[in-house]
C-alpha cells in the first residue's frame, strides 16, 4: 500500500467534489432558515376586506382606514373639483394623467377617467394613501393656490411629506416629482349607497 | 506572580497576545489628536453593548407594547432614563467617532497600501454600523421609528423584477408591522452585534500586522535599530494607553454634556415626532432619517425617477456609499500624508468634505426646488471626487518625503 504514488489529480477532484455536494448541502439547509421570514399564514389571513359607513363623510372631507395594513382614503370631492380634475391646465402638468403609460396597472378597469372613481359615485375617491416613491402617506392639502405648493398653479391634492411628491385629487402624480407612478386605486365597490367595500371589485351585470 | 503567569503561557498565550497588541507593539511617535478617534470607537462599542444588554431586559419587542415598554424604562425602571440615553447619545457619538476616524484616514492616506485591507474591514464596520443604528431606531416604535422604516424598506422594493416579492419577504408582511419589528430586534441585539465585534478584532489584527500610519504617511518599519524595534516607534503601552485616557476624558465632557442636558440635541439626536407612538394612517410633516444617515438620503432624493422607477436614486444612493471602498485603488498619488500632497488633491479633499456636509445638512430639510438644485450639486462634486481621483492624484508637485517622523 504505501509504495502507491500520490494521485494528486484525484485529490483535487475528490476535493472539489466534496466542496460541491457541501456548497449544495449549504444551500438545501439555508432555505429553511430564509423561508422563516416570508409572511406567516396569520400575516396572509389579514388581508380581508374592509367595510367604511360613509353616510356622515361631508364633501371635503377624508376619512382614513387601514385595508392590508396600508391607510386607504375615501373623500367626497364638489362638483368644481371634478371639473378642475379634467381642465388642460392640470392635464398637462401631470405625468400620465390617462394612467395608461407606467401607473397603468395603478388602477381598476372599471373606474372613470380623469376622476379615477366608481361611474354614478364620481364625486367619492378612494385611493391607497401609500406614495409610490417610497411608501410615505402624503398629506390632503384640498386648497388651490396653496402659497408652500407652488402657489397659482397647485389646484389642491395631496403632498408627501418625505420626498416632496405631488398628486392631483384623483391621486395622479405630478410631472417631475419622484414618485414614479399615480397613487394606487384599490378595487372597490358598493354595498349600498352608504357602505363601501374595499378589496372587492364591483358585481359586473 | 510569575509562576501563575508561566502556568497560563504554557497554556493560553497571554503574554504574547499582550506584548504583541500593547507592550510591544511600535506605534510612531508622532501621533496627533486625530488618532484618539480609533479607541474611543471601542469605548462607545463597549458603551453600548452594556447599556444594550440592560435596555434588553424590559424592552418589548412587539408591536402593541414596544412603546409603552420604552416609556416605562424611561419613567418606571430605576435609572433606565440613563440606561436609554446613554444608548440613544452613544449612537449618534458612535458616528461622530466614526467619521473623524475616516476622516483621519483621509487626511493622511490611511487606506494607501498596505492598509488596503483595513480600509475594507472599516468599510464593513461602518456599512454594519449604519444597518445596527437603523434597526435600533426602529425599536421604540415612535412615529420616525415607523415611517424610517417603511422608506428605507421601501428602498428594496424598487428594486427592479424583483423588487416587491423582496420587499415582502424582508417585512414578513404586507406592510411595516410587528413581523418586521421582531426580525429587527434580533438582528438588532444579536446578529449585527455579533458581526460587528468580530469585524473590530479583525479590523485591529490587520491593523497591527501591518502596522500603524501616523501624520507623516512614513513607514516606520523601513528605519529600524539593532533589536529590530522601529526607531520612530513607542510601545502602545504604555504611552498611547496613557495619550488615549486623556482623549477619553475630553469625549466624557463632552458626551456627558449632551447625555444630561441636551439627550434629545434638538431633535438631532431623538427625533420630536419619535416620542409619539407609531401611526400607520399619518406620516408626519416633516421626516427625516438621523443625522448620520442624512448625506446618503440627500443622494437618494436628488436623482429624479427615470424609466418610471426610483430604481436610478437608489442605485446612487448606495453607490455613493460603496465607493468610498474603492479609494485605496482610485488614489495614485506618490505620498499618503496630506502634508506632501499636491495642491490638487487639497482642493479637492476640501470640495468633497464641503458637498459632505452639506448633502448631510439637506437631508433634514424638506424639499424645495432650491434644495433639489443644491442637493444635485452637491452630489455631483461628491461623486467627481472619486470618479476624477486617478486623474487629480497623479498630476500636480508633492512635497518630498521625509525618511523619518517629524516633530
Amino acid at each position: 500500500m504505501s509504495e502507491q504514488t500520490i494521485d494528486l489529480k484525484k485529490r483535487r477532484f475528490l476535493t472539489q467534489a466534496t466542496s460541491v455536494v457541501g456548497a449544495v448541502g449549504v444551500g438545501f439547509v439555508a432555505w429553511p432558515f430564509l423561508s422563516t421570514w416570508k409572511p406567516t399564514a396569520r400575516a396572509k389571513a389579514a388581508g380581508v376586506p374592509v367595510d367604511v359607513d360613509i353616510s356622515k363623510l361631508e364633501t371635503g372631507q377624508l376619512v382614513r382606514v387601514l385595508w392590508r395594513k396600508k391607510p386607504v382614503w375615501i373623500f367626497k370631492r364638489d362638483a368644481e373639483t371634478l371639473k378642475s380634475l379634467e381642465s388642460e391646465s392640470l392635464l398637462k402638468v401631470l405625468t400620465d394623467p390617462e394612467g395608461s403609460g407606467n401607473s397603468k396597472n395603478q388602477q381598476p378597469k372599471y373606474v372613470t377617467p380623469n376622476y379615477r372613481s366608481i361611474e354614478g359615485k364620481e364625486e367619492l375617491a378612494v385611493i391607497v394613501g401609500v406614495c409610490t416613491h417610497l411608501g410615505c402617506s402624503p398629506t390632503y392639502r384640498p386648497e388651490p393656490g396653496a402659497a408652500d405648493l407652488g402657489g397659482d398653479s397647485w389646484k389642491g391634492g395631496f403632498y408627501c411629506p418625505c420626498h416632496g411628491s405631488k398628486f392631483d385629487l384623483a391621486g395622479r402624480v405630478y410631472a417631475g416629482a419622484p414618485a414614479p407612478t399615480n397613487l394606487m386605486i384599490p378595487p372597490y365597490s358598493f354595498v349600498s349607497d352608504t357602505l363601501i367595500r374595499i378589496g372587492v371589485d364591483p358585481v359586473t351585470s | 506572580m510569575n509562576k501563575k503567569q508561566n502556568w497560563i503561557d504554557q497554556r493560553f498565550p497571554l503574554t504574547k497576545t499582550w506584548n504583541e497588541h500593547l507592550a510591544k507593539y511600535y506605534a510612531p511617535r508622532n501621533f496627533n489628536f486625530w488618532y484618539f478617534f480609533g479607541s474611543l470607537a471601542i469605548l462607545v462599542l463597549v458603551l453600548q453593548l452594556v447599556t444594550g444588554i440592560f435596555l434588553t431586559m424590559y424592552f418589548k419587542p412587539d408591536a402593541a407594547n414596544a412603546f409603552t415598554s420604552v416609556e416605562y424604562i424611561m419613567r418606571d425602571v430605576e435609572w433606565g432614563w440613563l440606561m436609554r440615553y446613554l444608548h440613544s447619545t452613544g449612537a449618534s457619538a458612535f458616528f461622530v467617532i466614526i467619521y473623524f476616524h475616516m476622516y483621519r484616514g483621509l487626511l493622511y492616506g490611511s487606506y494607501k497600501a498596505p492598509r488596503e485591507l483595513i480600509w475594507l474591514l472599516g468599510m464593513a464596520l461602518y456599512i454594519a454600523l449604519m444597518a445596527e443604528a437603523f434597526m435600533g431606531y426602529v425599536l421604540p416604535w415612535g412615529q420616525m421609528s415607523y415611517w424610517g422604516a417603511q422608506v428605507i424598506i421601501s428602498l428594496f422594493g424598487s428594486v427592479p423584477v424583483i423588487g416587491p416579492d423582496l420587499l415582502v419577504w424582508i417585512l414578513g408582511d404586507y406592510a411595516v408591522g410587528d413581523p418586521a419589528l421582531t426580525r429587527f430586534f434580533s438582528l438588532h441585539v444579536v446578529a449585527l452585534p455579533l458581526i460587528l465585534v468580530v469585524l473590530v478584532f479583525l479590523h485591529i489584527v490587520a491593523l497591527h500586522a501591518v502596522g500603524s500610519n501616523n501624520p507623516d504617511g512614513v513607514e516606520i518599519k523601513k528605519t529600524k535599530d539593532k533589536d529590530g524595534i522601529p526607531k520612530d516607534g513607542i510601545p502602545f503601552h504604555p504611552y498611547y494607553t496613557v495619550k488615549d485616557i486623556m482623549g477619553v476624558f475630553v469625549f466624557l465632557i463632552i458626551f456627558c454634556s449632551v447625555l444630561f442636558y441636551a439627550p434629545a440635541l434638538n431633535g438631532y439626536f431623538l427625533e420630536h415626532a419619535n416620542f409619539v407612538e407609531a401611526n400607520p394612517l399619518q406620516t408626519p410633516d416633516h421626516i427625516a432619517p438621523l443625522w448620520y444617515l442624512t448625506p446618503f438620503y440627500s443622494v437618494l432624493r436628488a436623482i429624479p425617477p427615470m424609466f418610471g422607477s426610483q430604481f436610478p436614486g437608489v442605485l446612487a444612493m448606495f453607490v455613493a456609499l460603496l465607493i468610498l471602498a474603492a479609494l485605496p485603488w482610485l488614489d495614485r498619488s506618490p505620498v499618503k500624508s496630506i502634508r506632501y500632497r499636491s495642491s490638487p488633491f487639497k482642493w479637492a479633499l476640501g470640495v468633497f468634505v464641503i458637498s459632505f456636509v452639506v448633502l448631510g445638512w439637506l437631508g433634514m430639510e424638506p424639499v424645495t426646488p432650491r434644495n433639489v438644485l443644491l442637493a444635485r450639486i452637491c452630489t455631483f462634486l461628491y461623486f467627481a471626487f472619486f470618479i476624477l481621483m486617478p486623474w487629480y492624484t497623479s498630476i500636480g508637485k508633492t512635497k518630498e518625503v521625509p525618511e523619518r517622523v517629524t516633530e
